[in-house]
């Protein structure tokens, strides 16, 4: 198996509050090269079990592993890309793609990837531009280049569309599309968007909350590009829309009946 | 050039009154000069080289001592910043120490060195780190945890993450640190020469005192008003703006 998440769990120790359990034994098996979502309401910790995987958060419980080695901290083997672009100001768009390669070879190597790369992502005319030049559609684009350029094992994506307007981000679907299918890397995308999990992924792994877990995991093999108007999409929207309804009423009621008591 | 052009004009305009209160003679000549004789101690504390000694006297000690108080204050900044521990222990005399004028460290000066240049550099000194200590500490507590985490995931960590993330990312606050602690040292150093025993523009505008040269006072009081803005225009501030500009946290 290329990705293994064993049997993983993560607590927050919290000081006032005594600890608390985000989730509980996720087991998940990722096939290399398969582009895979994790979709859920908010608090069901998607976002975190990505950070586990990328070696930002540590694994309460269970284990996590890449190519039969065990995931303790971070490194170059997995990109990731966030919500917010987080470019470096203080350097150009080039230099923001060289950043992760200073370790990795030659400066001139370093240089010929970034060019290729940029390329990728249509971003070549903008290479010596400052960041906060940029739109927030194309400083992602630079994320994702940046990502690449390192070439690791995995893409791990943090709602990399969410703060984008809808046409940027329709765009920006086609181009990571085109990419996935250039560069063939295996892809771990949260998102809380049935669309976007449908329209983009081989595989939508659905979570609930409270306490955090797998409550179904759909296989697609719709051709693509995918269509929104597609009567298979459709048909799949609705069926994974009905379980997170009842996942995002648990959510509600709990939040009200919280109101009504304090 | 309108702005300018305001400016110039307002400035006529405080002479031009300064110059009518002189005329009407509220006060005694001696006591208040009027534009001309002040104009003429100016141009002839120039030309015999008085007053560009003491301000290359006063250039020095601020010189060494703005020098040595970024270096404390920097490193001081970064320990702080950097250790949670260390900062609950010591930020807040920081923040105390910080709040005490410098002429009141005056006295001790004198005490520990005598009516020296190095006690003028001492008190120039304590009145500049402590301002730069707590910029650079906000410098280091403001780099976003975002950027920390993106370069995690890219590989770098420990003191390459410093390097190579933590510092330039706080440059542009590290700079208002820089400006602040000039303007902080440049009192402090007016307020050092001004007890001290020269050489220095302190110890000559006290020495005009000494000696009732009003015309020479005031004409210093200019000296050290128009040095104190130039250089925070022409030096400090635009350097602070263009790195601001630089890093994006400026819209043009």
């Amino acid at each position: 198996m290329f990705l293994q998440i064993n049997d993983v769990s993560k607590t927050f120790d919290d000081k006032n509050q005594g600890s608390f359990e985000v989730f509980s034994g996720i087991d998940l098996n990722i096939e290399q090269n398969q582009f895979v979502s994790l979709l859920g309401p908010s608090g069901c910790g998607k976002s975190t079990l990505l950070s586990m995987v990328a070696g930002l958060e540590s694994v309460s419980d269970g284990s996590i592993v890449l190519e039969g080695q065990e995931i303790k901290k971070a490194g170059t083997d997995r990109g990731m890309i966030f919500q917010q672009a987080s470019l470096f100001p203080w350097l150009n768009v080039k230099e923001n793609v060289m950043f992760p390669l200073k370790s990795m070879g030659s400066k001139k190597e370093a240089e010929e990837k970034a060019d290729r790369f940029l390329q990728m992502v249509h971003l070549s005319r903008f290479k010596e531009n400052y960041t906060h030049e940029l739109s927030g559609g194309m400083q992602q684009r630079v994320a994702i280049a940046r990502a690449l350029a390192m070439d690791p094992k995995v893409l791990l994506m943090d709602e990399p569309f969410g703060a984008l307007d809808e046409q940027t981000r329709h765009i920006l679907h086609e181009e990571l599309m085109k990419i996935w299918e250039e560069t063939k890397k295996t892809i771990l995308f949260v998102t809380h968007s049935i669309q976007e999990a449908i329209k983009l992924s081989d595989r939508v792994i659905v979570m609930g909350t409270r306490p955090g877990k797998i409550i179904a995991d759909f296989n697609i093999d719709l051709p693509r590009p995918r269509r929104r108007d597609d009567p298979q999409v459709i048909e799949l929207e609705k069926k994974v829309m009905g379980l997170l309804e009842v996942e995002i009423n648990k959510v509600l009621k709990e939040e009200l009946s919280y109101e009504s008591h304090s | 050039m309108k702005v300018i052009l305001k400016r110039v004009l307002f400035l006529f305009v405080v002479i031009g009154i300064w110059q009518l209160v002189y005329s009407l003679g509220v006060y005694e000549k001696i006591v208040f000069p009027g534009p001309l004789q002040v104009g003429q101690a100016l141009i002839k504390g120039f030309t015999t080289g008085d007053f560009l000694n003491a301000l290359g006297a006063s250039f020095r000690h601020l010189f060494s001592g703005l020098s040595l108080a970024i270096l404390f204050g920097t490193i001081l900044g970064v320990i702080l910043g950097k250790s949670k521990q260390a900062d609950e222990t010591a930020g807040m005399y920081l923040i105390a120490l910080q709040s005490i004028p410098s002429i009141v460290w005056v006295p001790l000066a004198i005490m520990l060195f005598g009516f020296s240049e190095f006690a003028v550099v001492f008190v120039v000194v304590l009145g500049g780190t402590f301002v730069m200590a707590l910029n650079v500490r906000s410098a280091i507590h403001s780099v976003p945890p975002q950027l920390v985490r993106a370069a995690r995931t890219m590989g770098t960590n420990g003191l390459s993450l410093f390097f190579r993330v933590e510092i330039p990312s706080s440059i542009p606050y590290f700079m208002s640190g820089l400006r602040l602690a000039w303007a902080f040292s440049w009192r402090a150093l007016m307020a050092g020469e001004l007890l001290s025993n020269g050489p220095g523009l302190g110890y000559s505008l006290r020495y005009a005192q000494d000696y009732a040269r009003m015309d020479q006072v005031i004409g210093i009081i200019i000296i050290i008003g128009v040095i104190g803005a130039v250089v925070d225009q022409l030096v400090f501030s635009k350097l602070e703006k263009n790195v601001m500009k630089r890093w994006g946290l400026l819209k043009t």
